[in-house]
């Protein structure tokens, strides 16, 4: 295939519907297998390993998040929780063609419920995509959560 | 008059054998907390490296008093209470920052050296003969009662006069000093900010689950039991190298039997510890040059002897959590009966391998982490109980599991690692500190 913008900014839109319709095997099959998620817990963090995150997550914790939610044993998701992405036209930061690496920035409104509670959170994504075999990967993907030093309740789903 | 203003009411809500639901409901109990055993007891404030230069401050709480902990001109440090001595204003609200030789109010300028003491008041002639000097106002910023740097952590006792320290927390100390030990200059250095959690839940419930050690095999199997699953899936050899995840979660998912062998010691005034024998930290794999550093500080023996130590959680009355193995100390702030943040700091071992501190931060997100999947599961069960406590007709909690006659709790002991015995020992301390200076106000 050939990258334009636009297939990477579908690609982004698709990404977020899978995540609120909880498609999370389409979803991990996305990622390239030495990828990460990570969500960083400071401002403007820059070290996701000797630092804490709140996130930093490769396939194996990923798969077990996602497995996870579907356990017969898993208190905190019974019932489970809904999320909801209302995102901006994705920024196309880097496309290098030739390297087949592509970096997007997106803004987005992240909104998680479970019975009586609902949260907001804004964040920016930045994903790291690469084409293998014809199709785009998420090689890294970065959270940031704007008020990431608050005092915050369970986040069970993936912004 | 309300119902709990009085010593013997309050004791009254603990049993040897169960404790009252209103100790973890009741608004009042809750203020007589905050107003006698947050102020009797010596609490965590915050780590030296925290305010490394002088003028460098951090605030945070002791219980629901804000407070500022701050590097003095002289080098040491000191602890004030969060408000201008004039009208009321908090002088800082950030949470770290450095604020120079002295503290300035933003409403009206008094300014106060870091000691405390104050420094100038603008328009100073409109108090003269008032007799400014005789009233609270006129004394400076307020001094927390007593101060201990211990080893690079700072203790305060907010009451003028009350128990020693070395009093407070005795024999109890060799937990916080392994974890000192541990780093081959003798010297922890905090890594980052906290990871800050709200739980709608009572303070006490999360320090009395650090010794709960029969849930996490039952609470954690979604995440454990799950994560064992996954890897045996993935059929690896057994010599290839494990998942961090199963390092990390995966001992949460050890039988009963491991963890009754573990053991708990407990110590006078509330505090103990899970992991006597061995504890879910044992198996940690070693890093490459570290016990080559240690042994080069201390020599082979020693070196071997602090390695030694598993020390899972050791509980610090009334409300922090230590883990000496990977340099984490856990702080449940009250904020009310049902409301408690905890905020979960990590250290670096100064003149270790960085790949201790990777261990360490791992550690602390996949297991505390408002995004934790091993914490998520935890909540809940808080939470739940929080709810749960407002049946009436049923009001008292068991914490009675491998209790025996007349226990003596101002005695160390060891006991089977399922024994609720640390239970105990907090609420026996919880009426101690509770009443504490309270029996002298009702002689006087």
């Amino acid at each position: 295939m050939t990258v334009t913008r636009e297939s990477l900014i579908d690609f982004i839109y698709d990404e977020v519907r899978m995540l609120d319709e909880g498609r999370y095997t389409e979803w991990l099959d996305l990622w390239l297998p030495d990828g990460h998620y990570w969500m960083p817990l400071d401002y403007q963090q820059k070290d996701p390993i000797n630092e804490t995150s709140l996130m930093y997550e490769d396939m194996f914790m990923l798969k077990l998040r996602v497995e996870r939610l579907n356990g017969a044993r898993t208190f905190s998701q019974k019932p489970k929780s809904r999320c909801h992405h209302v995102i901006q036209r994705p920024f196309v930061d880097e496309m290098d063609a030739e390297a087949r690496r592509f970096v997007t920035t997106t803004f987005m409104h992240y909104v998680e419920t479970r019975l009586d509670e609902q949260q907001l959170l804004a964040v920016t994504a930045r994903h790291e995509l690469a084409l293998v075999e014809g199709r785009l990967r998420i090689a890294n993907k970065r959270v940031d959560i704007v008020n990431c030093d608050a005092a915050f309740r369970n986040i069970q789903l993936l912004p | 008059m309300g119902r709990y203003d009085s010593p013997a009411a309050l004791a009254a809500l603990v049993q040897p054998h169960q404790v009252h639901r209103d100790i973890y409901t009741d608004p009042e109990v809750f203020q007589q907390e905050m107003k006698h055993l947050f102020a009797n007891a010596w609490v965590f404030v915050g780590h030296e490296s925290q305010t490394p230069n002088k003028g460098d401050y951090f605030s945070t709480h002791i219980g629901t008093q804000p407070v500022i902990q701050v590097r003095h001109s002289t080098g040491d440090i000191h602890v004030l209470l969060n408000r201008c001595p004039h009208k009321g204003t908090k002088i800082v609200i950030d949470r770290q920052g450095n604020t120079g030789k002295f503290f300035r109010c933003p409403y009206h300028a008094w300014s106060f050296k870091t000691d405390g003491c104050l420094l100038a008041i603008p328009l100073k002639k409109g108090y003269q003969n008032t007799g400014l000097e005789e009233t609270d106002s006129g004394k400076g910023m307020r001094s927390v009662g007593d101060v201990k740097n211990y080893r690079g952590f700072i203790f305060a006792r907010l009451a003028d006069e009350g128990m020693s320290f070395e009093e407070f927390f005795g024999e109890s100390l060799s937990s916080l000093d392994n974890m000192v030990d541990r780093s081959p200059a003798g010297r922890l250095e905090v890594v980052g900010p906290p990871l800050r959690y709200m739980h709608h839940c009572n303070w006490k419930m999360l320090v009395e689950n650090q010794t709960d050690t029969c849930h996490p095999m039952v609470a954690h199997e979604s995440s454990a039991g799950t994560a064992v699953k996954l890897y045996e899936e993935l059929g690896l050899p057994e010599d290839a190298p494990k998942p961090p995840a199963m390092e990390i979660i995966a001992p949460f998912m050890s039988p009963y039997d491991f963890f009754e062998g573990m053991g708990i010691r407990t110590w006078p005034n509330g505090h103990g510890h899970t992991g006597v024998n061995h504890s879910i930290h044992s198996d940690y794999s070693a890093i490459p040059g570290y016990f080559e550093a240690l042994c080069d500080s201390y020599g082979e023996e020693k070196a071997k002897a602090i390695l030694d130590e598993n020390r899972h959680n050791t509980v610090y009355f009334p409300n922090i959590m230590i883990k000496g193995p990977i340099q984490q100390l856990r702080v449940f702030i009250p904020i009310a009966a049902d409301r408690t943040v905890v905020e979960s700091y990590i250290y670096r071992l100064v003149d270790a391998p960085d790949e201790l501190t990777a261990r360490t931060a791992m550690y602390n997100r996949m297991i505390n982490a408002p995004t934790s999947i091993v914490g998520h599961d935890d909540l809940e069960m808080y939470e739940r109980a929080q709810e749960g406590l407002m049946v009436d007709g049923l009001e008292w909690v068991n914490i009675q599991r491998l209790i025996e006659e007349d226990e003596d709790f101002d005695v160390e002991a060891v006991e089977n690692g399922t024994t609720e015995r640390q239970m105990r020992n907090q609420f026996h301390a919880w009426v101690k500190f509770m009443n504490m200076g309270q029996k002298t106000e009702a002689a006087e």
